[in-house]
């Protein structure tokens, strides 16, 4: 494709970084081809599984809609970045506690959207998560267990910022 | 058969998946995410009409694309695999279309790139012409063969029940099972009461959130593909075939799987990642999208005429059964489904004179194959809501009308196989009692109308099946399993891990699963219904136990006193004077079976009987038709659970997937063309769709051929759900749906239609 290259630049889980991307390149190509990071994936490619979910200056966005050229000067957040010195995050502890996966595709998009959602409702009810992550879908359905994650997970954040 | 030797501890632990940390961390590995060097992406152009003779193919503007590698087409796939026709039971799927197309989205041609972008641009270039033929699309008018699919059928021969179809002309039939037991006319013509009824499932499919995968890397003497694959050994198998090679010069490998649900079984896309990898000579990734699922399997819809005799005292005495499956373009394993299935038509129900007739069809539609169930949550539907409508007829409550009719342990089923270890009773009381079934219940005045409902199933795990394990304790005691159960989700890792653990006294964690590579891990038939758990279990267990004869063998050449615990490692070091050997232990299981006679009997049908149920209550809006479950209730008899935590789950997520089938999802076609192939226009069950108060249970029972006392999960919760909806439906608001999805559209149009005020077909 002869589309026109452009080199942009932004932060990307707490480093600076340039990449080349042409305009029809969406984040996903990018983190995936560029700075091999596979966390997020492309499913649906119309922004409605939610499995490509990076946070993008805080705001969960689709990466597989969101163009790169738009990441230019962004901070932009993966689940890679959560355990990178080994400790799981909160959210990845309740994730596992809970057993809120099964096959584990949709799962780093998971806990990129509760991460969203505990930075705004530290102390989510029932409605707010589902309504909050109603835009993730799990094909094996583990949502009862995503919910009791969530929550486990608000807990475990509390507990962590007060002790 | 001594398999519950308990030691270790590990069976009946609730521990968290084994590679529980790299799916929340990103980092588990799938076939999707995978690049090898060199790598070209394929892109599919695939046929516009339904049925139809190939005029021409126009690849001349696509080649011409700056970027591309080649475009190839099914004349360049048979310079390298002269025949190119694969399928578990036919022999009848084309790499490539030759000469003519059978549905909408075959695939006719092929780019190659190493920008799938620019591939994807090129095939936007490829003109092809058809002449349109007729094209036939309901499994009831297919089965007149007016309107034929195929030419003349092609039985793979892997099947020796299929073997007699060869070369037969003139049908769309694929296989027509018979079951035949007792005297069914004569029953009814004694019957007080003969109830008849037909019903329907609509066209749905897995839709894997990680998309059907495969890359090839074809080198002279060998080849590898990596593919998200349920059934390594299988795609092994049938690639050695197209090659006409020896199988150890196949290799596939199968790391986690995003979901499989019974797709990603047999040929996908190793087939066509294979030839393109030959012609090419680099590695090719087939990459399929979420869309071009739709035209790739999907389950059976399927057409079920269902007939019941009832004596005075209210028996079922007779039982006629008519199902007819809707197996797309090709047959894939829609034989396999049409006979198992078969076994157990008739339903868990205990009745003399049972006739079943179950018909495989081809269509022109998108092939159609296993999906969590293997046919029977179609079948489950239409009994489990007839055996409802004659209760509610003759003013029995639908619960003893069951339970007064029940197959019990030590009475024939209709195969005529003695039931044993089947929980239908304890199973169907237990929905009960959590429903408060015995108690009134409030169904409403306004326009919110309560109802509630149940049903429970029975199912024949598919056999004879064969599983193979390797168990190797290294020198310092750490111990490593081969087995090629595919964990796509289910957790089958960590369940394996804990059967060797409880037989060598180690923790579970502590075992290492090696990932699934036929250069490696020995044969496994597939993992599939609900099998692995049973069959590789043993297999498992019988290599652990075989490796715990070794130790304690060595333990008496060492001379170590009887009793001694001494450490692994310390015996390994005696023997060997430093830290080195292996004791491996091998396990091979492969359970009985009689096929059945002409009549469909079997004095052994299955090594062991899947048990389940639902049960529901639901709000329905009358002046809307929407219906809202207010309470999902599975309870499973799954002999002793292996890892209770994942059992749970894997009822919950299996019951929550047949609610989307139940209620809402469904493949729209216009013409043969999918008109609905994407998550924006086909609705999955998302977090609004889960009932509020959701219950899963295992009721307290133990599998005694079993490994550990255990049996298969995964299909289970399926079973009763869409037809405990649809009798809640029918005792909220008097009305009853013979057809899926149950849409609010379909429950006001018969709420309408009961007051005698139909609505139009606008």
């Amino acid at each position: 494709m002869s589309a026109a290259t452009r080199t942009i630049s932004f932060t990307l889980n707490g480093r600076p970084v340039t990449a080349d991307v042409k305009p029809h390149h969406n984040v996903v190509e990018v983190l995936q081809n560029q700075f091999a990071l596979f966390g997020a994936r492309e499913s649906c490619g119309q922004g409605l599984c939610g499995c490509c979910t990076v946070l993008v200056d805080g705001q969960p966005v689709s990466g597989c809609l969101y163009l790169a050229v738009f990441l230019d000067g962004a901070e932009v957040v993966t689940v890679e970045h959560l355990a990178e010195l080994g400790k799981l995050d909160p959210v990845q502890e309740a994730f596992i506690e809970c057993g809120a996966f099964q096959c584990g595709y949709c799962t780093p998009g998971f806990v990129m959207m509760s991460k969203a959602l505990l930075a705004q409702h530290p102390d989510p009810d029932d409605q707010q998560i589902r309504d909050y992550l109603t835009g993730n879908l799990c094909r094996c359905a583990a949502y009862p267990e995503i919910v009791n994650a969530v929550k486990m997970a608000a807990r475990k954040s509390k507990a962590g910022s007060t002790g | 058969m001594a398999t519950t030797s308990v030691s270790g501890g590990q069976v009946g632990r609730s521990l968290p998946r084994l590679e529980a940390r790299e799916k929340v961390t990103g980092r588990a590995e799938y076939t999707h995410l995978m690049q090898l060097p060199g790598m070209l992406h394929a892109k599919i152009f695939r046929s516009t009409v339904a049925h139809g003779r190939i005029k021409s193919i126009d690849t001349s503007a696509a080649r011409k694309v700056p970027g591309i590698y080649a475009v190839y087409t099914s004349d360049d796939v048979r310079k390298v695999i002269p025949d190119p026709y694969y399928g578990p039971a036919f022999h009848d799927q084309p790499i490539l279309a030759i000469g003519k197309v059978h549905y909408v989205g075959e695939p006719v041609a092929v780019v190659l790139a190493a920008d799938p972008h620019v591939a994807d641009q090129a095939v936007q270039q490829i003109v092809a012409e058809y002449e349109e033929l007729p094209a036939v699309f309901d499994e009831i008018e297919a089965a007149e063969n007016k309107i034929l699919v195929h030419e003349e059928l092609k039985p793979a021969g892997t099947f020796a029940d299929l073997k007699h179809l060869k070369g037969r002309k003139g049908t769309n039939i694929a296989l027509d099972f018979r079951l035949r037991r007792g005297d069914v006319d004569k029953a009814f013509a004694s019957a007080a009461h003969v109830f008849e009824h037909t019903f329907r499932t609509q066209k749905v499919l897995h839709l894997a959130f990680e998309p059907f995968v495969a890359i090839a890397d074809y080198r002279n003497d060998s080849i590898t593909i990596y593919s998200a694959s349920q059934g390594p050994s299988i795609v092994r198998t049938e690639i050695a075939r197209l090659l006409g090679w020896p199988e150890n010069r196949v290799r596939i490998k199968v790391p986690y799987l995003g979901g499989g649900y019974g797709g990603k079984l047999y040929i996908r896309m190793e087939a066509l990642a294979t030839a393109m990898s030959m012609l090419a000579r680099r590695p090719v990734k087939v990459a399929l999208t979420m869309e071009e699922q739709f035209y790739t399997i999907t389950k059976h819809p399927s057409t079920f005429r269902i007939k019941s005799g009832i004596d005075k005292d209210g028996r079922i005495i007779a039982r006629k059964c008519e199902v007819w499956w809707n197996g797309g373009a090709f047959a894939d394993v829609g034989p396999r489904v049409t006979q198992k299935s078969g076994f157990t038509a008739s339903g868990p129900y205990d009745i003399d004179n049972v006739s079943i007739d179950s018909y495989a069809l081809y269509t022109n539609l998108t092939p159609a194959g296993a999906l969590r169930g293997f046919g029977i949550p179609q079948l489950v539907w239409a009994y489990e809501s007839h055996t409802d409508m004659i209760a509610r007829a003759l003013k029995r409550d639908p619960l003893e009308f069951r339970k007064q009719n029940l197959l019990r342990d030590g009475r024939p089923q209709a195969t005529g196989m003695i039931l044993k270890d089947a929980a239908i009773e304890k199973v169907l009381d237990r929905i009960a009692e959590r429903l408060n079934w015995k108690q009134p219940f409030d169904r409403g005045k306004g326009v919110i109308r309560r109802g509630r409902g149940l049903a429970v199933a029975l199912k024949a795990v598919i056999s004879p099946t064969t599983s193979v394990a390797i168990v190797n304790i290294s020198a310092d005691g750490s111990t490593t399993l081969y087995c090629g159960t595919v964990d796509m989700g289910q957790g089958s890792d960590t369940a394996m891990a804990q059967m060797v653990g409880e037989v060598l006294n180690m923790p579970a964690e502590t075992i290492r699963i090696v990932p699934r590579d036929t250069d490696v891990t020995p044969y496994d038939m597939g993992t599939l219904g609900s099998r692995s758990l049973f069959h590789m279990g043993h297999a498992v267990r019988l290599a652990a136990e075989e490796a715990r004869a070794k130790v304690a063998a060595l333990r008496r050449e060492l001379g170590e006193p009887e009793g001694s615990n001494a450490p692994l490692a310390d015996l390994f070091r005696k023997k060997y004077g430093m830290q080195a050997g292996n004791i491996v232990g091998t396990g091979t299981y492969k359970p009985d079976y009689v096929p059945p006679d002409a009549s469909g009997l079997t004095p052994n049908a299955t090594p062991f009987w899947m048990v389940a149920g639902s049960g529901v209550e639901i709000e329905v809006d009358t002046e809307t038709g929407h219906v809202r479950i207010t309470r999902l209730i599975n309870v499973a008899d799954v002999g002793k659970p292996i890892n209770p935590k994942i059992v749970e789950t894997q009822l919950s997520g299996a019951s929550l997937m047949q609610l989307g089938f139940s209620m809402f999802e469904k493949m729209h076609i216009d013409g043969g063309q999918v008109t609905n192939a994407s998550l924006a226009d086909y609705k999955i069950p998302g977090m609004h769709d889960v009932p509020l108060v959701m219950e899963n249970e295992t009721v307290d029972t133990t599998q005694e051929n079993g490994p550990f006392g255990a049996k298969g999960v995964g299909e289970l919760a399926t079973f009763g759900v869409s037809p405990a909806i649809a009798n809640a439906i029918d005792d909220a608001i008097g009305v009853r749906l013979t057809e899926l999805p149950l849409t609010a559209e379909a429950v006001f149009r018969a709420l309408r239609a009961k007051d005698n005020r139909p609505l139009g077909d606008e």
